[in-house]
């Protein structure tokens, strides 16, 4: 009976990520279907805990450990979920990533250690003479625990990139390195499925402590800008890990939510490249960033710099206006001040819209969410495509904190990382005013010629404060 | 190879199971504006956190004098538990941003009325 329930949850549960992934993907179901599915999982837990048996009809214990773990890691994830700055959500993302992982990869050391433990020479015996399931078994042991660790090392790494404080590493030979240490790791777990010598932990350890380092020196040559494919790989990657997890204990729900996601995250990375108008190859060699081939001595050449109150006549006696966020506004959490300026512009009889690159900010639709937090009306909101098209109709364009979706060197320069990305096409409008703290190159460590060309006025300064000035000149007006 | 052919004719259901969710995953995202990639890839990411499961299982059978297991297990639910749960608040949170705005002019409705 007890087991017949538990079916039915799993298939409830199974059911549940079906339907939220789906409702998730469109934007006026999204918040339920985030909701349904915890709801499933919700079910599929308790069931569990409750009416889980072996096959020899013995029922879990260890409850006092059991939920002592889940109300620690509940409450630690609530925290830090409802704590985190609206900038740091990227970083939240990888983080909980990397920790299915690593629940994935101790799922993997607990059940070889018991393997092991249980009598080491008769399994042994066991798999290599009778080559029956348990060859299968700890094959699945082997994948859950390499792919789990994958991608924990790679996601803690991501979370340094995404918060500035690993930069990229990089150098000779680091691919050759880098595939040599996963074919040592791979030749070590066939080593431990067929040699009688291997199969023992300290091979075991030495293959997570591999495939731990893979996982570090496979995000490490990527540059920042391309960590949100990076995390999307690897989420596909723990979603396979828990796959894994299915097959061990037979269970149906984990199956199905491991390679769902599994696939749908791949499908999301092919079009997360897609719209960076790169290969996914290119992404993962790393080749982004960091490079400065093909750059010209532009630092030398000079720019405009612009004060407040000019860039408030500007603005304020444009007939549209358009804004361009990207990272630095996010960083300064200006956000607000942005939709009071809106207000204050439209209350004058300006147009203002605002021109979303889909990958502006650190994450696709990273722009979209923070905006919606300060109640920017949606229909303000263009995307890249129609931004484009009135563009030439703009009288002036105010970048904020935005540097490399509006590079002209996409377009113009075929010797630079970024040549082929669609980008917004700022310099097509009447005058452009960029805020920015410095001259420093934006995130993918690329020089940006926009800043250099005659329509163009930066103004330097953190986005909040400048903008708050800004919203002064404009009312002293 | 006769143990994988054994194997898939054991566990013919999974592999059914493998096959269709493909497909699923596939058919179900690829059409989603951009807009949403990253509420959703934090979706799915709570949804991996279905390993949860399988750390409760392993800590549920671990026996009670093995302190390896047990600590392993452990940590296992720890971490699996804050995928889960911080994986569902933190989708929940991008989302609500999404549609607070839409909130708004009902709220000033309700106030009108």
């Amino acid at each position: 009976m007890g087991l017949a329930v538990l079916s039915l949850c799993y298939l409830i549960g199974s059911v549940t990520f079906i339907v939220g992934l789906k409702m998730l993907s469109h934007p006026r179901t999204a918040r339920r279907g985030n909701l349904v599915a915890a709801a499933g999982m919700g079910i599929a837990i308790v069931g569990t805990i409750f009416l889980y048996q072996t096959d020899d009809g013995t029922r879990l214990h260890n409850y006092g450990w059991i939920f002592s773990g889940l109300i620690i890691g509940g409450i630690i994830g609530t925290v830090l979920a409802r704590k985190v700055k609206m900038t740091a959500m990227p970083e939240m993302v990888s983080l909980f990533n990397g920790m299915g992982g690593l629940c994935a990869a101790l799922i993997s050391v607990n059940e070889f250690e018991h393997l092991t433990h249980a009598d080491p020479l008769l399994l042994v015996a066991a798999v290599l003479i009778a080559g029956n399931n348990l060859l299968l078994h700890v094959f699945i042991i082997l994948a859950g625990l390499v792919i789990g660790s994958i991608s924990f090392s790679g996601s803690m790494i991501a979370l340094g990139k995404l918060a500035g404080k690993i930069g990229v590493w990089r150098f000779q030979g680091q691919q050759v390195l880098n595939i040599s240490v996963l074919v040592i790791t791979l030749l070590l777990a066939v080593g431990l499925l067929t040699q009688e010598a291997f199969f023992n932990g300290w091979v075991f350890g030495l293959i997570m402590l591999l495939a731990l380092m893979y996982g570090i020196l496979f995000v490490m040559p990527i540059g920042g800008a391309d960590m949100p494919v990076v995390i999307s790989v690897l989420n596909s990657c723990t979603g396979i890990a828990a796959a894994c997890g299915g097959f061990l204990y037979d269970n149906q729900v984990m199956l199905t939510g491991g390679i769902l996601v599994g696939s749908a995250g791949a499908i999301l990375t092919v079009l997360m490249c897609k719209a960076m108008n790169r290969s996914l190859k290119n992404v993962l060699l790393g080749s982004f960033g960091g490079t400065k081939a093909g750059q010209l001595a532009q630092a030398q050449q000079s720019y405009k710099e612009i004060t407040v109150s000019d860039a408030a006549v500007v603005l304020a006696y444009a007939k549209k206006v358009m804004i361009v966020p990207g990272y630095g506004l996010a960083v300064a959490q200006a956000q607000h001040t942005c939709h009071e300026l809106e207000k204050l512009l439209e209350e004058r009889g300006v147009e203002v819209k605002y021109a979303i690159h889909p990958v502006a900010g650190r994450m696709p639709g990273h722009m979209n969410v923070l905006l919606a937090e300060a109640d920017v009306p949606y229909e303000k909101l263009l995307e890249m495509e129609q931004a484009n098209t009135e563009f030439e109709t703009t009288d002036a364009v105010l970048v904020l904190g935005a540097n490399d979706v509006v590079n002209p060197a996409s377009k113009e320069d075929p010797g630079s990382p970024i040549y082929g990305m669609p980008v917004l096409e700022v310099e097509k409008a009447g005058t452009i005013i960029v805020n920015k703290r410095s001259m420093k190159p934006g995130y993918a460590g690329i020089e940006n010629m926009l800043f250099y060309r005659p329509k163009t006025a930066m103004l330097f300064g953190d986005a909040k404060q400048t903008l708050q000035q800004l919203i002064q000149a404009i009312k002293e007006l | 190879m006769g143990s994988l052919l054994q194997f898939l004719h054991d566990h013919l259901e999974m592999a059914y199971i493998v096959v269709l969710s493909i497909f699923l995953g596939v058919e179900v995202i690829s059409r989603v504006p951009s807009v949403l990639h990253t509420p959703l890839m934090s979706g799915a990411n709570a949804i991996h956190g279905v390993v949860i499961i399988g750390a409760i299982i392993v800590m549920g059978q671990a026996s009670p004098d093995n302190y390896f297991a047990l600590i392993i297990g452990f940590l296992a639910v720890i971490v699996g538990t804050l995928n889960v749960v911080g994986g569902f608040v933190v989708t929940d949170r991008m989302l609500d941003m999404f549609r607070s705005r839409k909130k708004k002019p009902d709220l000033q409705e309700n106030r009108n009325g």
